[in-house]
C-alpha cells in the first residue's frame, strides 16, 4: 500500500508534469511554425511577382542578337575604312 | 474502492486530459501550417516555372555577347595591333586590358596609351571630308604640328579634360569622340573649325 502511494505521488508531481511540459513545448514549436509559414506567404508572393520581367528577357535577348548583328556589319565597315596596324 | 486507488485514477484521468488537450491543439495548428503551406507551394511554383527559362536565354545572350566581344577585340587589334588594343581597353575600362592580354595568350603590362590615341586620331581626323588632317594619306610627313602634336590631338576633343582634375577641386573628364566630319557640332572646339577658321584668314 505504501509503495502504491508513492507511485500516486510520483505521477502526480513527476510524471503529469513532465507530459505537459513536453506537450507545450510540441504545441509551441508549432505554433511558432504556423507564424513563420504566414509570413512566408507575402514573400512567396512577392518574389513570383518580382519574376514577371523575366519574360521580357526574351526581348532582351532578340535586341543583344540584332545589336550584335549590327556591330558585326559596323565592324565590316570600319574594317574597310580603317588601315590595320 | 480504497482512496490509493482513486488518486491513481484521477492521476491517469489528468494525463489522459493533458495528452487530449495538447495534441488537439498540435492538431490544429498543424492544418494551419498545412494550408499555409499550400499556399505558399502555389506562389514557389509560380517562381519556379517563371525563372526555368532563364539559363538558357541568360547563357545565349552571354554567347552573343561574347561573340560581340571577340568580334570587336579581333578588329582593334587588327587595327590597332595587340599592344594598342589592350592599351586601349584598359584607357577606357581600366583593369580591363589585363584580360585582353590574356585572351591574347599574353602576360606583361598593358601599354599605357594616356588620354589621346594618336594613331586613332589620325586615323578618324583623316575621315572627316574637310579636316585638314584627312586631305593627306596616314603615311609620309607629319600633318601635324610637331612641337604641339599633343595639343593638337587634344583639340580634336570637345573634352580636353583628363580623368584627373588639372586642379584640386576641378572638373574631370574622360576623353570623348573626337569631334569631326561633316556632322561635328558647330559649337565645338575641333581641330578643323580652327584649321578652317585659319585657311580663311
Amino acid at each position: 500500500m505504501t509503495l502504491w502511494w508513492i507511485g500516486n505521488v510520483v505521477l502526480l508531481l513527476v510524471i503529469v508534469p513532465v507530459v505537459v511540459i513536453l506537450l507545450r513545448g510540441v504545441l509551441n514549436a508549432a505554433k511558432a511554425t504556423s507564424g513563420t509559414v504566414d509570413a512566408l506567404r507575402p514573400v512567396a508572393e512577392a518574389a513570383s511577382k518580382d519574376l514577371d520581367a523575366v519574360e521580357l528577357l526574351n526581348t532582351t535577348q532578340e535586341q543583344v542578337s540584332q545589336t550584335v548583328a549590327v556591330v558585326a556589319n559596323y565592324g565590316g565597315s570600319l574594317d574597310t575604312i580603317l588601315e590595320d596596324a | 474502492m480504497e482512496p490509493a486507488a482513486v488518486v491513481t485514477l484521477i492521476a491517469v484521468v489528468l494525463v489522459i486530459l493533458a495528452l487530449v488537450v495538447y495534441l488537439v491543439a498540435v492538431i490544429l495548428e498543424l492544418r494551419k501550417i498545412t494550408a499555409g503551406l499550400d499556399a505558399v507551394i502555389e506562389s514557389v511554383g509560380g517562381i519556379v516555372s517563371k525563372s526555368k527559362p532563364v539559363n538558357g536565354v541568360v547563357e545565349s545572350i552571354n554567347k552573343d555577347l561574347s561573340a560581340g566581344t571577340d568580334l570587336l577585340e579581333g578588329l582593334l587589334e587588327k587595327k590597332a595591333g595587340k599592344d594598342d588594343a589592350a592599351g586601349l581597353v584598359e584607357s577606357v575600362f581600366p583593369g580591363a586590358g589585363a584580360a585582353v592580354l590574356e585572351r591574347q595568350g599574353r602576360t606583361g603590362e598593358v601599354k599605357n596609351i594616356d588620354e589621346v590615341y594618336t594613331r586613332g586620331a589620325l586615323q578618324l581626323a583623316r575621315l572627316g571630308r574637310e579636316s585638314p588632317l584627312g586631305a593627306g594619306p596616314v603615311s609620309g610627313a607629319a600633318l601635324r604640328d610637331p612641337t604641339n602634336s599633343s595639343t593638337a590631338a587634344r583639340s580634336l576633343y570637345s573634352h580636353p579634360g583628363s580623368p584627373v582634375a588639372d586642379e584640386p577641386g576641378g572638373p574631370s573628364h574622360q576623353p570623348r569622340s573626337p569631334t569631326i566630319g561633316a556632322e561635328a557640332p558647330a559649337d565645338g572646339d575641333s581641330a578643323s573649325d580652327k584649321s578652317k577658321a585659319s585657311d580663311g584668314e
